[in-house]
């Protein structure tokens, strides 16, 4: 065991893992955030996604001894004063049906939108590529991120 | 699914110490870049490694730079880094472009250029494009270090010619002299996650020499000697296209698994052939340097 220290969703957070842990499980099960799904366990579906660094990625392909003195926001840290304007728009549309896919979405378009406030229709498809969803065919999620990233 | 068996972590500071553990832990230790392919490798049991040896804390690899008349792609660089690179679209567009269709967002921002040559699965993107550049592969050991063309680092599917003891710093891209085009093409099930279940890549250049290289249909992406020689001789054009095309059958061994038939692979790879050969001459074309 190690005593990994970390920012999770803008706290220093302290956890004893061993190096065969897995982010994913850490963060659900040590640490009891359970935004983040495990779909495939694999790196295929996107479900589990977290942002590390700034950048989305996949905690069931991260060891939670890699993530020592890095920093972790999970939609747990997203919406910590309020649902974001993304989440209201989302939310408005009716845009998910059993929710699974969404917290890995969400994350994938905040990514993209911190770096890219005005994506194209192809980056923002492009963005969520990755997240995979079995109910909703997509569309709804597109509309709500074109919705809140159009230029006015 | 946890990992059933256990490992040790070193996360070392400086090549040097990384090179040193490598020369204890030989063939126990593994590197751990993106861990895109090892987090899968270790879950499947595939690799049972006593330690791993995390190189990104040598911030040295994590650089994109032109050096000595080539570009270097360090071993921390990532597909994203790749992405965002003037200097690859300006000098090695290819691999840009071929960077673009490797998996998702949230795979590129982790997964290393080098580990996709390291891991060596027979339908990596970063093989064509690297093998018609003529790119390096730079090893270091305590022993020294090696560079080894990239034509010959693929040994078979899974397996290159890095020693247990070594690890690879970064690989080289000499930059052409002369105007010069490429194109790739990659045929999936679908965008967002799907390997390659073949692959094509191009890369003209000006004086008419032609390169081009096949991945996934065979153990080990390779180029095809037989039509560049053919390209040489006859030189580029809409029918020497054609029957270069005709050529394939005789070159490539594709296999049926779960992502396609052979016959299918063989179809498409011809069709790719072609419009990657036509997307290359059209901007050769508008090249101006
Ligand atoms: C869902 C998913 C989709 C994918 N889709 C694609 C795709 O479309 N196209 C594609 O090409 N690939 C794809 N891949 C595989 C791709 O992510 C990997 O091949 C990646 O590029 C490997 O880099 P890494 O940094 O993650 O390597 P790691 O997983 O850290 O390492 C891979 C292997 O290389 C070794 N290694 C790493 N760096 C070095 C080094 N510097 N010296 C010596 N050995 C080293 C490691 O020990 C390990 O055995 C996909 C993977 C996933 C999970
Ligand atoms: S659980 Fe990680 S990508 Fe599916
Ligand atoms: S809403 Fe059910 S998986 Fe996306």
């Amino acid at each position: 065991m190690k005593k990994i220290s970390f920012t999770l969703n803008g706290e220093l957070r302290q956890v004893d893992v061993a190096p065969n842990e897995i982010l994913l499980e850490v963060l659900r099960y040590k640490i009891g955030v359970k935004s983040p799904k495990c779909g495939c366990d694999t790196g295929d579906c996107g479900a589990c996604t977290v942002i590390l660094n700034g950048k989305a990625v996949r905690s069931c392909l991260i060891f939670a001894i890699e993530i020592n003195g890095q920093e972790i926001v999970t939609l747990e840290g997203l919406s910590k004063d309020g649902l974001t304007p993304l989440q209201k728009a989302l939310l408005d549309r009716n845009a998910f049906q059993c929710g699974y896919c969404a917290p890995g979405m969400i994350l994938s378009a905040t990514c993209l939108m911190s770096g890219n406030p005005h994506p194209s229709e192809e980056e923002i498809k492009e963005s969520i590529a990755g997240n995979l969803c079995r109910c909703t065919g997509y569309q709804p999620v597109i509309d709500a991120i074109s919705e809140v990233t159009k230029k006015h | 699914m946890a990992i059933p068996f256990e490992f040790g972590y070193e996360k070392p500071a400086t090549i040097a110490d990384a090179l040193h553990l490598l020369d204890k832990w030989g063939r126990n230790a593994r590197i751990l870049a993106g861990g895109t392919d090892l987090a899968n490798e270790l879950k499947q049991g595939f690799r049972v490694p006593e330690l791993l040896v995390d190189i990104k804390g040598l911030d040295a690899l994590e650089k994109i730079k032109v050096l000595d008349d080539a570009l270097h792609i360090g071993a921390l660089v990532t597909f994203d880094m790749v992405r965002n690179s003037q200097l690859v679209r300006d000098h090695a567009y290819i691999l840009y472009e071929a960077a673009g269709l490797v998996a998702s967002s949230g795979v590129r921002n982790r997964a290393t250029v080098v580990g996709n040559i390291c891991s060596a699965v027979a339908c990596m993107d970063s093989a064509a494009p690297l093998l018609v550049h003529d790119a390096v592969v730079h090893t270091a050991s305590l022993e020294g270090e090696r560079e080894v063309p990239v034509q010959d680092w693929f040994v078979d599917n899974r397996k290159t010619l890095v020693g247990e003891k070594e690890m690879v710093s970064h690989v080289s891209i000499p930059l052409p002299k002369i105007k010069h085009a490429g194109a790739y093409q990659k045929m999936m099930r679908y965008t967002g996650e799907d390997l390659a279940a073949a692959n094509v890549g191009v890369l003209l250049m000006e004086d008419g020499a032609c390169r081009v290289a096949f991945g996934s249909v065979g153990p080990i992406p390779r180029r095809s000697p037989e039509i560049e020689l053919f390209f040489e001789k006859n030189g580029v054009n809409a029918r020497h296209i054609d029957q270069a095309k005709d050529m394939i059958g005789g070159i490539i061994s594709p296999i049926t698994d779960v992502r396609a038939t052979k016959e299918y692979r063989m179809h498409m790879t011809k069709v790719m052939f072609v419009r990657a050969m036509h997307a290359a001459v059209e901007r050769l074309k508008k090249q101006k340097i």
